[in-house]
């Protein structure tokens, strides 16, 4: 690493300084124009009609009386007769009229009857044994990728092990090269074993099991061994701006769309195959987003359907801002996972062994395993995951995906394990702190750090707190990484 | 309250308040009796205004000037705001007077805009953010927002902003606890209550001298 010394506190010209938000005075003054705020001349405002069952069939869609509605302008189908309905608040119908009441009364007005199928919403522990997973459908590839943004190299491991459901041939290829698969995964598609889709109705999968080392003879020399189970359920983004969009045919060659998003220069590329124009004639704007948080990485099936009724309507703007119940629906969801771990240790507090089984649901797709043991490579361990599809809406991005599941899992066993070993944690971290790999000094040095900074030494106490009344402080600690895209800290 | 609102069974009229049963005879009668316009009905032993249902004409006074609209009754005071007078600083958040993002004052009391008939809000002195300040000339809360960076994405923002100014009404130099206490009807996402503290500190002791930018003292990170 180069050698960099700052400059004395009092000649740097950022940090430590104060300084005002450039938008501070817009915002602060409800000047601010979201897209959420923007009108425009002529709009329309869109509702959609969603599927209040977690897992249905469509019958068939009766829009007539909602045409006949005085007001409306436009009425766009989001799924046919004889398609499957996979998790509650999945779009049906879309409409649009000239105000909110009358576009709320219209999708009242719509009739959908349904096959109500059965149903799977539970992320409780799998049964033992679950045999080993299918193949990887296309979407399964596609979700991890773009939505939830898991490092490719976790992905090419999966189509090893598991390999596709689907011929993946060179027009198949392209498109995903063209959605922004990256190379390794398309090569590593191209070697892939292409089999049939599971037949089971199972909603487990067992998707990772891995075993390093050589766990049971180190758990047999482990003279403390800790055991617990840990996890985090599903939570969903909640931006304050919920999603949405509004869309208008300025002539009958090009739209522009304002759209609340984390992907603004995405959004034309997302938008121009469904609508069938070149993303040169698709203008995106967004001045100001209330929140993302990793959910709005898309156009999404409502921004899309924006633009189709405005086609309808005579090039109309046409805005659809998601409910704020819908937007929990089907807007968002960060995977639940859990495990049961056990981890072993000598009395001197060196890490020996890990094992364990983990769980979650990421929604219909299942979701990512994530990355156990975090940072710290015990080293001798065995480990599986059994993804659990629900039906729920699907997973999203959400701050390094599936990183802070890991974090929480792993972190939380191993504080349990010093607390066993008497030992303070940091004390415990350090000991250990060669097993981080290649960034071990820096992780040393960071720690050493945030102790002095904080006082830890003096602070920390060992767990139960005397004082008396409800109130307990007591000190723990985390480290993490991320093995995303974007830098260069991916393990070996 | 003018006269024709009055309650007559009486009680005592609640002025500038829309009680919660006013609100649910309003709503409940609005629903089932076929009217155009306003006239007043007995309902629970009181006369109340009915309107509607299809659109009548409803007058606001907002931040000192008069708006007026052709609206249905079923529209909120914040849909009404934001669609038909485009004064969008109140936001639709959760739409259902949980999170106070679409907070205004009425009457110089802080209301949930989501959770009001624009029709209930008629003859009342609304409030809104951008009656308090514009960019080039904020509010000492506004000015104390921005200099405390108590705003991410600032979706809350207006908001918190309009419901500190509320507090400081009421508790010219609020203790912190006072403070919690005063914003806790408000959410944030992005998670600046730390800033919004400092922000409310800073405007109790600045409201009669202007602040100094960047001068901010007894915003302690109680929690950070």
């Amino acid at each position: 690493m180069a050698d960099y010394a700052w400059p004395p506190a009092e000649k740097r010209k950022l940090i430590g300084k104060r300084i005002s938000r450039v938008d501070g005075p817009q915002k602060v003054s409800g000047r601010a124009k979201y897209t959420y705020d923007v009108k425009r001349p002529g709009m329309l405002y869109g509702k959609i009609v969603r599927c209040p069952h977690a897992h249905a069939r469509v019958k068939a869609i009766d829009t007539s009386a909602a045409e006949r509605l005085p007001g409306v302008q436009a009425i766009e189908r989001m799924t046919e007769p004889g398609k499957e309905i996979f998790w509650a608040g999945d779009e049906v119908v879309a409409l649009a009229a000239v105000d909110e009441n009358t576009a709320e009364d219209a999708a009242r007005a719509v009739q959908i009857e349904y096959e109500v199928l059965p149903h799977f919403v539970s992320d409780a522990e799998p049964p033992p044994n679950i045999p080993e997973g299918g193949p990887l459908e296309e979407r399964e590839i596609r979700d991890m990728i773009l939505t939830m943004q898991v490092p490719a190299g976790q992905v090419v491991s999966r189509i090893e092990r598991e390999g596709v459901s689907f011929a993946p041939d060179q027009r198949r290829l392209d498109q995903l090269k063209q959605a922004g698969i990256p190379d390794p995964v398309l090569e590593a598609l191209r070697r892939a074993k292409v089999s049939p889709p599971g037949t089971t109705a199972s909603p487990y999968k067992r998707v990772a099991a891995q075993t390093q080392g050589e766990p049971d003879k180190a758990f047999a020399e482990s003279e403390v061994v800790s055991e617990g189970i840990y996890g985090a359920s599903v939570i969903t983004h909640c931006c304050l701006e919920t999603h949405g969009a509004m869309s208008e045919w300025t002539d009958p060659e090009n739209v522009l769309v304002h759209v609340s998003t984390q992907n603004l220069s995405g959004i034309p590329g997302q938008m121009a195959e469904p609508l069938g124009i070149p993303a040169a004639n698709i203008r995106a704007r967004q001045d100001h987003i209330g929140g993302g948080f990793g959910s709005k990485f898309g156009i999404d099936s409502w921004g899309i359907v924006t633009a189709k009724l405005s086609k309808k309507a005579g090039g109309k703007p046409v805005k659809i801002m998601l409910e704020r119940a819908a937007d929990q629906q089907v807007a968002g969801a960060r995977p639940s996972a859990y495990a049961r771990v056990k981890v072993g240790a000598k009395k001197d507090g060196t890490l020996l062994a890990w094992e364990s089984r983990g769980w979650g649901t990421g929604g219909i797709g299942g979701g990512g395993a994530p990355p156990l043991p975090y940072v710290v490579n015990v080293p001798n361990q065995r480990k599986q995951h059994t993804a659990i599809a629900n039906n729920i809406g699907s997973a999203r991005a959400w701050r390094a995906p599936n990183h802070p599941q890991a974090a929480l899992i792993t972190m939380s066993a191993l504080e349990d394990l010093s607390a066993r070993l008497s030992m303070d944690p940091m004390d415990f971290f350090l000991k250990n702190i060669e097993l981080t790999g290649p960034r071990a000094k820096i992780y040393a040095e960071e720690i050493q750090k945030a102790a002095e900074l904080m006082d830890w030494k003096k602070k920390w106490h060992p767990r139960g707190d005397p004082t008396p009344g409800p109130v307990k402080r007591g000190l723990g600690m985390s480290i993490h990484t991320w093995g995303g895209r974007g830098h260069a800290s991916e393990k070996g | 309250m003018s006269d024709d609102e009055k309650p007559d069974d009486g009680s005592k009229p609640t002025s500038g308040k829309v009680s919660r049963r006013d609100f649910l005879k309003i709503g409940g009668i609005a629903a089932t009796v076929p009217l155009v316009g306003e006239r007043l009905v007995s309902a629970a032993g009181a006369k109340v205004p009915v309107f509607g249902p299809g659109k009548v004409p409803v007058s606001l006074t907002v931040n000192g000037r008069v708006y007026r609209a052709e609206i249905e009754p079923r529209v909120t005071l914040l849909d009404a705001l934001r669609d038909s007078f485009e004064l969008t600083g109140a936001k639709r958040v959760c739409d259902r007077g949980t999170c106070g993002a679409c907070t205004v004052l009425v009457d110089g009391k802080p209301v949930y805009s989501c959770s009001m008939l624009a029709i209930a809000a008629q003859r009342r002195k609304i409030t809104t953010v951008e009656g308090l300040g514009g960019t080039n000339n904020l509010h000492p809360v506004q000015r104390a927002f921005w200099d405390n960076d108590a705003q991410q994405c600032g979706f809350c923002t207006p908001g918190f902003v309009v419901a500190t100014a509320a507090l400081l009404e009421r508790h010219p130099s609020p203790t912190p606890e006072e403070i919690d206490k005063g914003l806790c009807g408000n959410l944030c996402r992005c998670g600046t209550y730390v800033g919004v503290r400092a922000a409310a500190l800073q405007a109790a002791g600045t409201r009669k001298a202007p602040s100094k930018r960047g001068a901010v003292e007894g915003g302690g990170r109680r929690d950070g």
